[in-house]
């Protein structure tokens, strides 16, 4: 079925600076300008830097879209896929026009709802209805349109008795129920969905997704969806796009894309890379290595972290910490090494060892590492990396009565219940 | 390849800097409405008195300022009763103030939103502009309240024809606050210096402004220095207020076209600028 193509991407680009922007800028601006003056290129712009995390190059300008270009068709229920930071993201903003590209043409036929975030502009303190005309109008619908399907969007979210309620006395169910059924009733040609549906429980999670394919299959709208769960791209999309590292490795059918994504995406996850500091003790590498690829760990299963760091000179007492936090910055577990009890620190240049939690029983979340290197006596911090090693836990696939709820807790145990 | 005209949106690295896209701010009309709306709800939600509190923060300056500025300084009002005097100032000031300051962190204020979904961004200061304006008629009320009861018991004041000038006004102080605000919005995405420069330059600006005395007093004692008010666009904005309601000011149309002037080009200034950097904003803020 061919209904010609509404969405043409060509040659885009998009660049971001890294680190720091607001220091220096007003004479790095001006040191740009005066080189437009003269005719010469952006001397902070090099195209063709890779945009590899782990890595650390030159230039703090990185691509995180790097030249993309791709045909939709009408009714083509498209799928996202590549792991955090290819760009995924990225992608979705520029086709929002919540960013602009910095190369690049997108040219497009029909109207665009986005969905990037669940609720965006709701207001705590106004009732359910005001949230819907107001969510829905920032969404882009005509006060008219949102009257007309108010009772359905209603319905769809299940919230009637709490209508005219402020949405703060919301359970963060029902938030998020309401929030998507606005945006599903959006009458547009054009879907984009970024990984909303992580949120939410698993019923609700079935019902949006039912209604999203409604939306593809029945209504002949096209869709743009951006998920980590495999399984949901794969039921949902007819054809995926792979990006890596900025730049666009396949697009073609959902299986076949799929298939490569999971062969050919090894673990890079979970790893953090530095040039060693000249004068104080560093850490040079940190690298989470979890129980399945991609950075993803199986409750349960050993987690191991490999830590090298680099000693310009032998320095007595050292201690490193390791925490891991959740995705609210809540952390969960502490390690910590003390040099004198376990010497492991003893040699200038770089000290390789590894910290292993046996059968770490996470509960399922983002987790993050938080590295400290210290010396002890002195009470001297020599470094705190913060929010490295991202990696995901996942729960094993044991069937319980009603699914794996989000939040539950932050760590299980073994536990046995016995009649007494 | 194939005929390009068949698509009716494109997204572009660069765009026109003068393509303001106001066919788009019509569409969303109805968004400005229900943001105006929002604003004006949520601010007495959860409140005891309610929108009281549009009367509560003018009227206690207006006290202040009579008894500080007026009595203690003993700075002249031009014969008017001082609380009269004062509150026109305050009412008209404040809108402007209002203005300035709220679409000056328009873009930080909304990042969150701004960065998860698109429609025009112009919408956001436009809404704040109309906001204000609710806000300003509530005061402009307790005002016009306060001269119905000086005009009972005969205090010297009397309306003049300019007060037909009164929606020029409005709009001219809407304008000028919504395009420096712009400007200033603009650029502090970038140099955050700007948004702390704004909070007391606002406050040190009402002094360059003939707020709590008329202009006639600053030509009489400081007659080197009271250019600098003459030329903030703000001084015949009130000057021409306090003439058409109360009868007493340095009206003149000279004045009063140089702050259209000043008005228009920093609105135009302020879009265009604002245009520029709405485009890419949410990767720095």
């Amino acid at each position: 079925m061919n209904n010609g193509l509404v969405i043409k991407v060509e040659h885009l680009s998009k660049a971001y600076q890294l680190g720091q922007i607001g220091t220096g800028t007003i004479s790095r601006d001006l040191e740009r300008w005066y080189a437009k003056v003269r005719g010469k290129e952006d001397p902070f712009l090099h195209i063709g830097e890779n945009n590899n995390q782990s890595t650390k190059s030159a230039s703090n300008v990185v691509w995180s879209l790097k030249d993309i270009n791709f045909e939709i068709e009408q009714g083509d229920a498209v799928g996202i896929i590549g792991r955090n930071g290819a760009g995924k993201s990225t992608l979705l903003k520029i086709l929002s026009k919540v960013t602009a590209p910095t190369t690049g043409k997108i040219f497009g036929k029909g109207r665009v709802a986005s969905l990037l975030e669940v609720g965006t502009g709701f207001h705590p303190e106004l009732s359910g209805r005001e949230n819907i005309f107001l969510n829905g109008a920032i969404l882009g619908m005509r006060k008219k349109e949102i009257q007309r399907k108010l009772e359905e969007i209603v319905d769809f979210a299940g919230i009637e008795r709490y209508l005219d309620t402020p949405v703060k006395r919301y359970s963060s169910g029902m938030y998020v129920r309401l929030a998507f059924a606005v945006a599903a009733h959006l009458e547009s040609e054009i879907l984009i969905v970024d990984e909303v549906l992580a949120v939410g429980d698993a019923e609700f999670q079935k019902k949006c997704l039912g209604k999203m394919s409604d939306v593809s299959k029945g209504e002949g709208r096209t869709v743009l969806f951006v998920s980590h769960n495999m399984d949901a791209v794969a039921t949902l999309t007819t054809k995926s796009l792979y990006l890596k590292n900025g730049e666009l490795n396949l697009y073609d059918k959902t299986d076949t894309t799929i298939q490569k994504y999971l062969e050919t995406d090894t673990n890079e996850v979970g790893i953090y890379i530095k040039d060693p500091n000249a004068n104080s003790p560093s850490f040079t590498k940190v690298e989470v290595i979890t129980s399945e690829k991609d950075g993803t760990h199986m409750n349960g299963e050993d987690l191991i972290v490999d830590i090298d760091i680099n000693m310009p000179e032998i320095i007595e007492g050292m201690s490193v910490s390791l925490q891991i936090c959740n995705s609210k910055e809540i952390p969960i577990i502490y390690t910590y090494l003390f040099d004198t009890e376990s010497p492991l620190l003893r040699k200038s240049g770089v000290n390789k060892m590894r910290c292993i939690l046996p059968k770490c029983k996470l509960y399922a979340n983002t987790y993050y590492l938080i590295m400290h290197l210290a010396e002890t006596k002195g009470k001297f911090k020599f470094e705190e990396v913060h929010k490295i090693c991202e990696f995901e836990v996942v729960m094993p696939n044991k069937v319980i009565e009603w699914g794996w709820q989000k939040d539950s807790c932050v760590y299980t145990e073994d536990f046995t219940w016995e009649k007494i | 390849m194939e005929n390009k005209e068949a698509y009716n949106w494109t997204i572009e690295a660069k765009a026109s800097l003068f393509d303001l896209k106001l066919n788009e701010v019509w569409a969303y009309r109805d968004l400005l409405l229900l943001l105006v709306r929002r604003d004006f709800v949520s601010f007495y939600k959860q409140t005891i008195l309610g929108p009281l509190w549009f009367f509560i923060q003018p009227l206690f300056t207006t006290i202040i300022f009579t008894f500080i500025f007026g009595n203690l300084a003993g700075i002249s009002t031009d014969g008017l009763p001082k609380p009269l005097f004062y509150m026109a100032g305050i009412t008209a000031w404040n809108y402007f103030a209002d203005c300035l300051t709220k679409t000056s962190t328009v873009f930080r204020d909304n990042a969150g939103i701004f960065g998860k979904v698109y429609f025009p961004r112009l919408i956001m200061p436009l809404s704040i502009v109309v906001s204000n304006l609710v806000r300003f008629g509530v005061q402009m009320l307790l005002f016009l309240l306060m001269m119905g009861y000086y005009y009972l018991s005969d205090a010297r004041f009397q309306i003049t024809w300019a007060v037909g000038l009164f929606p020029i006004i409005v709009i001219l102080m809407a304008l000028l606050g919504l395009g420096a605000g712009m400007f200033i919005s603009a650029m502090t995405t970038k140099y955050r210096d700007l948004a702390f420069l704004v909070g007391f330059g606002v406050q040190l600006l009402m002094y360059a402004t003939t707020v709590i005395y008329p202009l006639s007093t600053a030509l009489d004692k400081y007659p080197e220095y009271a250019w600098i008010i003459e030329y903030n666009p703000m001084t015949p904005i009130i000057e021409t207020f306090r003439y058409g309601f109360l009868g007493e000011g340095s009206f003149s149309w000279g004045s009063l076209g140089y702050a259209t002037g000043v008005t228009i080009a920093l609105l135009l200034f302020g879009i265009l600028i604002f245009n520029k950097v709405e485009r890419n904003f949410v990767d720095t803020v």
